[in-house]
């Protein structure tokens, strides 16, 4: 049976003649969790823009469940959810209106159960009435995590989910995925740059330099390859190493 | 198309009326501050020059109508700005709501708007100027009907370009009326317009809504429905090409990655 939720192949990204991501193929699996890593500017973001169809890849294929995104990005989108740092929902909307309005959007049957649900899970239930403007910015991060589970996704695609949260609630986060990932098989996609999320989440990793994929494979694989006990050495060493190609190439 | 997705933006929208005072004040103050305006100036105008009564009229109607089809564009790109000013066009367009879905809320609510705006105007003047707009009758409603047409094409047309170069062109969401008032005929008949210009206003389908409001105050009802024809058809075809150029922006907005961008 089809097992790769996700099959990326040869994506380039080119912004006028800037090239963004040049042929990045990956994959994830069912049940996966895949981490995207890399410095600022590899080209993570681009990518899961182009895997999500908000970006027009310049060239390669994307295909999610097996269909192609440029195509079927609806039937698609319907089964994928998606939540960044960088993102936030209607300020001037309550934190219960903003997720009944996304459960709407998703169809959701019992809304009003599960909305409630995800709060206590996240520990915002306190804060349902409260508008979404008025919240911090890692109780902000923890309603787009709300927001991006309420249709039980089963591609769940993740954009420095843990950026703004301190250590504690970061790791609640974490725990909280892994329980998703481990109850209902999503399969997750995340970008991060905080390697303990890496080192503790993701079955696989991918290291995106200069966007293109330069490293892939389990923690433990790529602290083998790099002879290092600690992932931030070894991507602190792939983002050197492109520091000194540049200096060779001028 | 899936109707809970259009519902749930329409509410969206609604709940954003609800808490932000300005949004509300579109429907209920920016358009009632304009009819009392001219209200107080077409009085004046009857006291120092003995103009015709339904000058009068007219200048009311005129007031009317022009805030429908202000209000009525104006709603479709403010549906659109929410979104990017709150940072969520992300999460709306990593949905699966559809382009042509999105747009179908933003419809409704210009539909919404412009009757709500309509209502409150009649009854102001009615009360203030003893004018009754319901006298028109069903040429009220096709007036009205084209209007909405018009300000549904200008909505997306502004909002096209606002996609295409984000916050910065967000005045357009404003300023694009004014731009073709002076075409529409909103307070004058076409014939006062120079010779030249007077083809441009023949291509606006509010200049035939606009005549045709003053025939139908002046009771020359078998021409309204003539003007309203020649407007219907223009709309039609301004309604196919807004929706075009809605699409073809919106691609190019995805090819440059722009949707991400206005919102990070
Ligand atoms: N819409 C755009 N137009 C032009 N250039 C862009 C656009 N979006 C991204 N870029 C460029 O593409 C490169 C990759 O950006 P991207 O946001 O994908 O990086 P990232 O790996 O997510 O970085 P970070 O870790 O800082 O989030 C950057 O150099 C960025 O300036
Ligand atoms: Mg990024």
């Amino acid at each position: 049976m089809f097992n790769k939720v996700v099959e990326v192949k040869g994506l380039r990204k080119q912004f006028g003649t800037y090239e963004a991501v040049k042929n990045v193929s990956f994959h994830a699996e069912k049940g996966e969790i895949v981490g995207l890593l890399g410095v600022n500017g590899a080209g993570k973001t681009t990518t899961l823009h182009m895997l999500l169809g908000l970006t027009k890849a310049t060239a390669g294929s994307i295909r999610v469940f097996g269909r192609d995104i440029e195509t079927e990005r609806t039937e698609i989108l319907a089964r994928v959810n998606y939540a960044s740092s960088y993102i936030a929902l209607p300020y001037n909307l309550k934190v219960y209106e903003n997720l009944l309005v996304f459960a709407r959007i998703y169809g959701i049957k019992n809304a009003r159960t599960k909305i409630d649900q995800l709060l206590e899970d996240f520990e915002i239930a306190h804060l349902r009435n409260s508008t979404s403007g008025r919240l911090s910015s890692g109780e902000q991060t923890r309603l787009n995590l709300c927001k991006a589970l309420l249709n039980d996704p089963e591609l769940l695609v993740l954009d420095e989910p843990t950026a703004s949260l301190d250590p504690d609630l970061a790791d609640k986060v974490r725990k909280a995925l892994m329980r998703v990932n481990r109850e209902q098989g999503t399969t997750l996609i995340t970008t991060s740059h905080n390697m303990l999320d890496v080192a503790e989440l993701c079955n696989r990793i991918v290291f995106m330099r200069a966007g293109e994929v330069v490293e892939e494979g389990s923690a433990k694989e790529i602290l083998l390859r790099y002879g290092s006990e600690s992932l931030e050495d070894v991507f602190i060493a792939i983002a050197r190493s492109q520091l000194i190609e540049k200096v060779k190439v001028s | 198309m899936r109707w809970n997705r259009i519902h749930a933006l329409v509410m969206k929208y609604m709940y954003v009326c609800k808490r932000n005072a300005f949004r509300a004040m579109d429907v209920c103050f920016w358009p009632v501050m304009d009819l009392l305006v001219w209200g107080f100036v077409t009085l004046y105008l009857l006291k120092v020059s003995g103009a015709v009564p339904t000058m009068i009229t007219f200048l009311i109607g005129a007031v009317i109508l022009w805030n429908v089809l202000y209000r009525a564009q104006q709603v479709v790109c403010l549906s659109f700005l929410e979104d990017l000013w709150s940072r969520n066009l992300l999460n709306i367009f990593t949905s699966p709501v559809k382009v042509s879905e999105f747009i179908t809320a933003a419809y409704i609510l210009g539909l919404a708007q412009a009757l709500a705006v309509m209502l409150i105007l009649s009854v102001m003047a009615f009360v203030m100027y003893s004018f009754n707009v319901m006298t028109l009758g069903f040429d009220l409603a096709i007036l009205f009907s084209n209007l909405m047409l018009m300000g549904w094409a200008m909505g997306l047309i502004a909002t096209s370009l606002i996609v295409r170069w984000g916050p910065q062109a967000e005045v357009l969401a404003w300023a694009i009326p004014f731009v073709v008032q002076p075409l529409c005929a909103v307070f004058y008949p076409v014939s006062v317009l120079p010779t030249w210009l007077q083809p441009l206003a023949r291509c606006v389908p509010a200049s035939y809504v606009f005549e045709g409001m003053r025939a139908a105050i002046s009771g020359s009802h078998e021409l309204v429905s003539n003007y309203a024809i020649i407007a219907f058809g223009l709309n039609i075809v301004y309604l196919a090409v807004a929706g075009l150029f809605f699409k073809y922006m919106f691609e190019q907005a995805r090819e440059r990655g722009l949707l991400a961008k206005y919102c990070s």
